[in-house]
């Protein structure tokens, strides 16, 4: 349980870090709270030679708003995204699922940037961002580009990002006021990844559903935004034959593995029930019940 | 002029001792991060060790290449069993009975068996040559479920033993066979089942699962070449023992070796065996001539020192129609791994797991244990329980419930009428215990009363008419448990470790002022026996806890014990030190008397001193007595006022207690929410309320974890599952439910102060009450038994098959 040998590096602005990653290339990662990477170089599972530690990187961290969307500073940490008033306002759903990842020492160090480059299926972040239809901003010497949560990954520790590239910032675009949200998230304990999770977002229109997105965490190699499950709830009271439906289309796109969690067939019937359980809050939250 | 003026509760209070909530005195530097730890041992020029572990549950080594890493600067030594072997040190005794590879010798047969020892001159370069030691392997088939272990065809998993039909307890019928250990009176049980009205058989399994303290097991081994000493620190719950076998491996006479077991980080079992990590440190130490350190990381410690349980338990019941038992009968397959290495007495193979009648009157009984061999890391030891108790608690605690619902009886009645009586006490168990005292019907009745055991019945009905009309999803269960433990390990007559009775010891020494040091042969690793120990003294010898100082696990300074583990120190040490108290009183008392010009026959104990009969004004207190002894001891009497008592236990002692549990079911999920947790312990005279509290609230958050998740799994190719704290439960403060306490005594008649020992009862009386607690809720629904651990996906699979997801 001791990582190798590498060396540490500490830039002091954007240009210097991508400047660095891009001339170490594969052997270099950048580090931001450590807290997936450092278990994983312990483990011997990853022995990069380089780490940039982004730490001093002022730039990277804060919330902001900006026409109409939300713009998250990579570095800025879970404790940091609880704190937020302005995400507690605009995005609720993102405090709800902080304050669901691993545990207060965690969250005080990791960061939203680590959790979602990371591309491990069981951090809880992607699966929000897919449902929210966040934009993230990846940053390399070459410049700026903008590849949608929804296509970023593409399999388990596989994502778009390119040696070389920083992830930036995320851009999230903000739902309209009284939105109904939630995030479900079935865990063993306290500082556990997801058995099943699921997110919802979802609008209301008199007695019906307007608008809704959902999203789940770590029931395949990837997170998948639920999008035949999202288009059936469309133009529902949602009642309990479409939340069942919901619940179906969802598990028949989970592919989980069996694990210390449960069976796959577990883990897929608990998708089901995540969906089922996040629309039922999400809509009494948007009818303010 | 202070001292004539307080009152006699004020000098009782000043002592804090028996009965007194002391707070404990070492907690002071363990939560300022000042505890003394085998880790935080740093000694000049010294060494890290680690293991080269197998990949494959079953291979042969073809070769071993160690060249990689002997290139790698700061590698001082790769050792593997070759070089082992000519010090005949590659093979190591079991407390079993059994022999086991300290380091493979061509074969390995678990998992993350030991294969090499890398020694460097730190912790990183030991790991980075891990890495480039190569060892290639071949592969042969694994044995993994012990029910197949004893197939004509099962594969051969040690052939070191190829021709042994006997092994240490007797024939072996098998070459993956262990022993066989019966007990019991075979035609009778037989016969009462053949004549009974009702019976039940189940097979009740219990899981593997793992101590998994804190701190792991760790050495740090200095060998003096010059005065030929060893000095061994390490994470020993039994240091005396380990310098003994020390001494009979290492050929070093044992008063040159020098066990110092520091402050320990919980052992629960897990540090009371010998391990390859101390011998190939203490090895790496001869060789080099410095100071080697082994420390285990926490996949190594789950997934190598000895796990805990794997027992499989054929559980047969006999009763007459109206829920009184006849007969027990139970059949035990024990998967031991690659070898036995079990920590128990060692004329006890399958511990005390014939205590399987538990708390009821059962006029006959039998039992057998076949014990087997499979390519998982070896143990079996006392995970918070006295050998193998807890494992028969639950044994029969399932049992009883079985049989409740096949008769329709209240669970906690059926109980009820089967206790063993107060005035059959000390009770003769069909299966060869004395219990030595108890009361059953008060204790139960009691926890029934206050939990409100027939309001939650009703509330239940309630439920479960609910759930059957589809108005909710949640189903209710209520665990009702009644243990009677055995522990105090134990009387010279039947229990021995390597030879050694098990009795234990206290030295203790008054200094001229008054206040005293005391030596134990036992070891706190956080039962808090500086707090307690000097407790029972206080209130023995009437000198303030505060001024008395305990010391453990130092063998050249502490007399000689067995160890702290199976609830033995306060059944055991605790009555050494009171005997050791009492000597030291009877010599007082002569002080006193010669002091007060008076016979000692005149003379009687009040709190803190001796007073004339009649005539209270003339006293002495035990601190002018004690300037005496060293000052003007009487013509004819030694100076100095100091004992040790070495204290060989009459019979064991036999905690009880009746713990309910309240827990609601998510059928969907299968996750189970603890309402409510009600824990009744007996454990005779109390020493330290709070520490007991403190015992029992550390025990059941054990038990809770074990029932509902804790497990070393392996899949089908021997690999371990899991062994980290990711997936191995250890509850956090949020999942671990409140807990309530309440407590009944009686006082054990044969121990000198009373006391019984309360350490392990909650893993061994709380397992089953969670564990009864899910089949009771599924009970209705036609559901007889669901095994362990009942963590959410298995619960899920319960209900799926009982057709509840329709
Ligand atoms: C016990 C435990 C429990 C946990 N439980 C959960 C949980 O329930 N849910 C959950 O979501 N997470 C969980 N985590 C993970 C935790 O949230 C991590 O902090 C987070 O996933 C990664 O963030 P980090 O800042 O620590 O990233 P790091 O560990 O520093 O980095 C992770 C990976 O992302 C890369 N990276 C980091 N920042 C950037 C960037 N800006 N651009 C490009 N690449 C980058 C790194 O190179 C690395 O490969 C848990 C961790 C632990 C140790």
């Amino acid at each position: 349980m001791i990582p190798g040998q590498f060396v540490y590096h500490r830039p002091s602005s954007v240009a210097e870090a991508v400047g660095l990653l891009a001339s170490l290339g594969e052997e270099a990662r950048p580090l931001a709270g450590g807290h997936s990477l450092i278990p994983m170089m312990k483990l011997r599972m990853a022995s990069p030679e380089h780490l940039v530690d982004l730490g001093g990187l002022a730039d990277l961290k804060g919330v902001r708003e900006e026409a109409g969307s939300i713009v998250i500073g990579a570095t800025t940490t879970q404790a940091e995204l609880i704190k937020s008033d302005l995400l507690a306002n605009r995005l609720p759903i993102i405090r709800e699922t902080a304050l669901l990842i691993a545990d207060p020492q965690i969250r005080t160090k990791g960061t939203i940037g680590g959790n979602v480059a990371n591309g491990d299926p069981g951090n809880d972040m992607p699966g929000v961002m897919q449902c929210l239809a966040a934009d993230y901003v990846l940053t390399s010497p070459a410049g700026e580009r903008v590849v949608a949560a929804r296509d970023f990954y593409q399999g388990a520790y596989f994502t778009a990002l390119e040696a070389g590239e920083l992830l930036t910032a995320l851009r999230v675009p903000v739902p309209p006021a009284g939105h109904g949200f939630a995030y479900e998230k079935l865990k063993r304990k306290v500082g556990d990844y997801a058995t099943a999770a699921a997110a919802v977002i979802l609008t209301m229109n008199g007695g019906t559903v307007a608008t809704c997105s959902i999203a789940l965490t770590n029931v395949a190699p990837t997170p998948l935004f639920a999008e035949a499950a999202s288009r059936l709830v469309v133009g529902t009271s949602l009642d309990a034959a479409t939340v069942k439906a919901a619940a179906e289309a969802a598990k028949a796109i989970a592919d989980p593995a069996t694990d210390g969690r449960g069976t796959a067939e577990y883990r897929r019937e608990m998708a089901g029930v995540m969906v089922a359980r996040a629309l039922a809050k999400a809509e009494s939250r948007a009818k303010g019940t | 002029m202070n001292e004539m003026v307080i009152t006699r509760e004020q000098r009782e209070a000043r002592l804090e001792g028996m009965g007194c909530k002391r707070k404990r005195v070492e907690d002071i530097r363990f939560t300022q991060g000042k505890g003394q730890y085998v880790d935080d041992i740093k000694l000049p020029g010294m060494l890290h060790g680690d293991f080269v572990r197998s990949q494959y549950a079953h291979a042969r080594i073809k070769r071993i290449d160690a060249s990689r890493a002997l290139a790698l600067p700061g590698v001082i030594a790769v050792i593997t069993a070759e070089e082992l072997k000519p010090l005949g040190l590659h093979w190591m005794p079991t407390l079993a009975g059994d022999v086991q590879a300290v380091l493979a010798d061509g074969k390995v047969c678990f998992q993350n068996q030991e294969i090499a020892f890398v020694v460097a001159e730190n912790r990183y370069v030991v790991d980075d040559a891990l890495q480039l030691v190569e060892v290639e392997y071949e592969e042969l088939p694994v044995l993994v479920d012990p029910f197949t272990a004893m197939d004509p065809d099962a594969p051969v998993l040690r052939p070191d033993l190829d021709g042994k039909t006997v092994g240490a307890h007797g024939p072996r019928k098998h070459h993956n066979h262990i022993f066989e250990w019966t007990i019991g009176d075979k035609a009778a049980t037989d016969e009462a089942f053949n004549s009974a009205e009702v019976t039940i058989k189940e097979l009740i399994s219990y899981h593997r699962t793992h101590p998994s303290p804190l701190e792991t097991c760790q050495c740090l081994a200095s060998f003096d070449k010059v005065k030929g000493e060893l000095t061994l620190y390490g994470t020993f719950q039994a240091p005396h023992v380990i310098r003994t076998v020390a001494s009979l491996l290492s050929k070093i006479p044992e008063h040159k070796i020098h066990v110092i077991a520091p402050d320990i980080g919980g052992g629960f079992g897990n540090k009371v065996g010998a391990y390859s990590g101390y011998i190939c440190a203490i090895v790496a130490s001869i060789v080099t001539g410095l100071p080697v350190k082994w420390v285990e990381d926490r996949m190594e410690n789950l997934s190598t020192t000895s796990f805990a349980r794997d027992y499989h338990m054929t559980t047969e019941i006999a009763a007459t129609k109206d829920g009184k038992v006849t007969g027990l009968r139970v059949h035990v397959l024990a998967d031991h791994g690659a070898f036995d290495a079990c920590a128990d007495p060692s004329k006890w193979p399958a511990g005390f797991m014939n205590i399987v009648t538990g708390s009821y009157d059962f006029p006959v009984a039998h039992l057998a244990v076949d014990g087997v061999y499979t390519n998982k890391a070896p143990g079996g030891v006392a995970y918070r329980c006295s050998f193998r108790v807890t494992e028969a608690a639950y044994c029969i605690e399932r049992a009883m419930d079985v049989l409740a619902q096949k008769l329709g009886m209240d669970p906690a009645d059926l109980r009820m009428k089967n206790f063993i009586r107060r005035e059959q006490f000390p009770y003769q168990s069909a299966l060869g215990w004395e219990y030595d005292s108890g009361d059953y019907h008060l204790a139960m009745q009691k926890a029934m009363d206050a939990i409100g055991y027939r309001e939650l019945r009703a509330e239940q009905k309630a439920r479960q008419d609910a759930f059957r009309r589809g108005e909710t999803r949640e189903i209710m269960g209520i665990g009702v448990t009644f243990f009677t433990e055995i522990v105090g390990a134990g009387p010279s007559k039947n229990c021995d470790i390597l030879g050694v009775a098990m009795f234990d010891s206290a030295e203790i020494r008054i200094h001229p002022t008054g206040s005293i040091i005391a030596r134990m042969g036992s070891k706190s690793q956080g039962q808090g026996h500086e707090t307690t120990w000097a407790q029972i003294i206080a209130t023995e010898l009437g000198i303030p806890a505060d001024d008395i100082m305990i010391e453990e696990g130092n063998t050249d300074t502490a007399p000689y014990g067995l160890g702290t583990y199976g609830s033995r120190s306060t059944p055991v040490a605790g009555a050494a030190i009171a005997m050791a108290a009492r000597k030291i009183k009877n010599k007082a008392q002569m002080i006193a008397a010669h002091l007060l010009e008076v016979s000692e026959y005149d003379l009687e104990w009040d709190i803190d001193g001796f007073r004339v009969k009649g005539n209270p004004e003339r006293s002495k207190t035990m601190k002018e007595i004690a300037w005496a002894a060293y000052n003007a001891p009487p013509p004819g009497l030694e100076p100095g006022l100091e004992a040790v008592n070495y204290y060989d236990p009459p019979n064991m002692t036999y905690p009880f207690g009746a713990y309910f549990c309240v827990m609601d079911i998510d059928v969907d999920t299968g996750v189970a929410r603890i309402r409510r947790f009600y824990a009744l312990d007996d454990c005779g005279t109390r020493i330290n309320p709070m520490i007991i509290e403190g015992q029992v609230h550390g025990g059941l958050t054990e038990a809770f974890a074990i029932a509902m998740g804790q497990e070393i799994k392996y899949d089908e190719m021997g690999n371990v599952q899991g062994a980290s704290f990711m997936d191995f439960f250890l509850p956090t403060a949020v999942e671990t439910p409140h807990w309530e306490t309440d407590h009944t005594v009686t006082p054990s008649p044969h121990h000198p102060i009373g006391a019984k020992g309360v350490g392990e009862s909650p893993n061994v009386g709380g397992v089953p009450c969670f564990s009864n607690a899910v089949n009771d809720a599924f009970g209705f629904l036609g559901s007889t038994h669901i095994q362990m651990p009942h963590d959410a996906w298995r619960v899920w699979e319960a209900a799926k098959r009982l057709g509840l997801h329709q």
